[in-house]
């Protein structure tokens, strides 16, 4: 029911006013730290279709279903001018075993360096940061974790192909990202016993794009392991959906690895980003 | 041994390239019907721009026989087809203009409408904006 109003609202609202500008299906979605970008990967491209002459609004939420645990986001963006780009994301872990709610907010701010990712010769480059905040530490310092926040920075490169797998569209995203972050920060930063140990780690996606409407692709981050846990690297393949420029959809199947000692972490995810 | 494996793996490629250079793959432009098929894409594209609110404003002095003449000639050249582009460079043609990035992809959109009315096929659209694509930094913001 809620995300049926919350649907009706982004339809009815993007009729009075709705950034336009870029092709549609490129700015991508919303990934669960909030930012702008596929499932996991933060992008280059800044969230929303917002041209450098509009500001964009967008609000999304997603939700995937693994195993032993499932997570709730919500957030939003604001893009200015495809320069430069704000979120906030509220995320709720719910660890099933022990019933119970590990909350995190995010903060994100992202810049574009250079280029556009459908028509620059080189591909799109953005730098941007996460800060991120345990409402309660508890699980995180009962599993060795050093800090309850932290701060990821990232740089992305993207670009669009036109045509270019038989004719079809391509995409592909790489980051890099400076983390301390356990599980992304639901189970807290560094390591108690060894300090914080800041990492560079590797992320990419890539899609095709079969019609204006249709992405199907696959992502994977990399990630660290700080708190000795043996936390795996995550990769999902996803098909999106953009029927036009107000909103998207999003399915993905997961893969996540073990996470604080659960086997084999997979299951289904589930993405709705409505662009203002 | 050796030579004789290299004199044959010589004569392989030689063979695979005139065999590519014999059998004439069809042009960009053939993919796009030809003369007929592009004259429609532009026809088609014109009527677009007629009926829009965004970017009419951009064409409303232009003689329309004259922009028909220039975009099929364009468009012909620019996909390997029998034709050279004689019109004014691209610079020229849109200083003073100022076209802002959305009113580009604006009429991308319309151009797909376009082909889209012609039944170009999604594969062959994309291609066709490819080789559109570097000159959007020659219109934009002039």
């Amino acid at each position: 029911m809620r995300l049926i109003l919350f649907l009706l609202t982004v339809l009815l609202t993007s009729q009075l006013y709705a950034a336009d500008g870029k092709l549609i299906a490129t700015p991508g979605i919303s990934q669960i730290e909030g930012t702008g970008g596929g499932g996991f990967v933060p992008w280059a491209q800044l969230a929303g279709y917002g041209s450098r002459d509009e500001i964009a609004a967008n609000v999304f939420c997603s939700g995937a279903n693994v195993d032993d645990y499932d997570l709730r986001v919500c957030g939003a963006q604001a893009t200015f001018y495809d320069r430069i780009e704000f979120s906030v994301a509220k995320q709720k872990f719910h660890v099933d075993t022990l019933d119970l709610d590990i909350k995190q907010r995010v903060l994100g701010v992202k810049a574009r360096l250079y280029g556009d990712i459908v028509y620059s010769r080189f591909p799109q480059i953005s730098l941007g940061i996460q800060h991120k905040k345990l409402d309660d530490p508890t699980v995180a310092f009962l599993l060795g974790a050093d800090d309850d926040s932290g701060t990821d920075i990232y740089l992305s490169a993207s670009k669009l192909h036109l045509g270019a797998i038989a004719g079809y569209n391509w995409l592909w995203n790489v980051t890099a990202r400076s983390t301390e972050a356990n599980q992304t920060g639901l189970l807290g930063f560094g390591n108690a016993a060894n300090g914080n140990q800041r990492e560079t780690v590797l992320e990419a996606s890539t899609a095709i794009l079969f019609g204006r409407h249709l992405a199907l692709g696959i992502e994977y981050r990399q990630k660290p392991d700080n708190l000795d846990l043996k936390e795996d690297d995550w990769s999902n393949i996803f098909v999106a959906w953009f029927p036009n420029k107000v909103i998207s959809v999003t399915a993905a199947w997961l893969d996540l690895g073990d996470i604080a000692g659960a086997k084999s972490q997979k299951g289904a995810y589930f993405s709705v980003t409505g662009y203002f | 041994m050796f030579t004789k494996f290299r004199y044959s793996f010589f004569m392989a490629c030689y063979l695979a390239l005139t065999a590519c250079a014999s059998t004439s793959e069809p042009t960009l432009y053939n993919k796009l019907g030809g003369e007929q098929g592009v004259n429609n894409i532009v026809e088609n594209l014109i009527r677009e721009i007629g009926q829009d609110e965004q970017i009419f404003h951009y064409f409303a002095e232009a003689r329309v026989s004259r922009f028909r003449e220039n975009l099929i000639e364009h468009f012909c050249a620019i996909s390997d087809g029998p034709c050279q582009y004689t019109g004014d460079n691209m610079v020229d043609i849109h200083t003073g203009m100022n076209i802002n990035e959305s009113d580009f992809n604006h009429l991308v959109d319309l151009l797909i409408n376009a082909m889209e009315a012609e039944g170009i096929p999604h594969r062959i659209q994309n291609q066709l904006l490819a080789r559109l694509a570097p000159l959007r930094e020659n219109i934009i913001y002039l």
